[in-house]
């Protein structure tokens, strides 16, 4: 009786926390998202002109996020 | 065992981050650039506005010489659904093709930020001008 007693959290226990890992990397990565936007608008509009600025290595060379 | 749930879980937050450096993404991105020289008048202009929804649309056909209204719908046309696919395809490259409309939420607000002084943007109560 005693044995089952020590059993049940270690049975239900998981049942709880498991759902919360599954569900932690669904959410949408809001920052992560407008970060990747911006770049990809810098790049569509050439937002970030080189003659402004010191010149940018090419996109090419920069290492991959 | 609970350590090990709790270092999975850390560890899928710390995960969560955009994925942009796909060939298609990289493709469409090109493509958009080239036709950027071509629309860059016709949002200085006004004739073409940034949506609500991400997009581009002809606001103003007579801000446009009747001589290029074809072209504008063209490129309009062509931006739009380049812009769709773009969206698309960050959320299919991330594994989240769920993720597609609040990809694009995203866009829309960056791209309607992002815009120069006197391009029109559609806001939640119509055109303004920035």
């Amino acid at each position: 009786m005693n044995k089952w007693k020590l059993a049940l959290p270690v049975v239900f226990l998981p049942l709880v926390f498991l759902p919360a890992c599954v569900t932690i990397n669904i959410y949408f990565p809001a920052a992560a998202a407008e970060k990747a936007a911006d770049k990809i608008i810098d790049d569509v509009w050439q937002l970030k002109q080189p003659k402004d600025k010191a010149p940018d290595a090419p996109d090419a060379t920069r290492p991959a996020k | 065992m609970f350590l090990a749930i709790g270092l999975f879980a850390s560890f899928a937050h710390a995960a969560a981050d955009i994925e942009i450096n796909t060939p298609a993404v990289s493709a469409i991105k090109n493509s958009m650039q080239a036709r950027h020289t071509q629309l860059e008048p016709f949002y200085a202009s006004g004739a073409v506005g940034l949506t609500r929804d991400g997009l581009v649309s002809v606001r103003d056909a007579n801000a446009v010489a009747l001589s290029q209204r074809q072209s504008v719908n063209g490129l309009v046309s062509a931006e739009n659904t380049d812009r769709n696919a773009l969206y698309k395809e960050i959320a299919n490259g991330n594994g989240h093709p769920e993720w597609e409309a609040e990809v694009r939420a995203t866009f829309a607000q960056r791209w309607a930020q992002k815009a120069p002084a006197g391009w029109w943007v559609e806001g939640a109560n119509g055109w303004v001008k920035k």
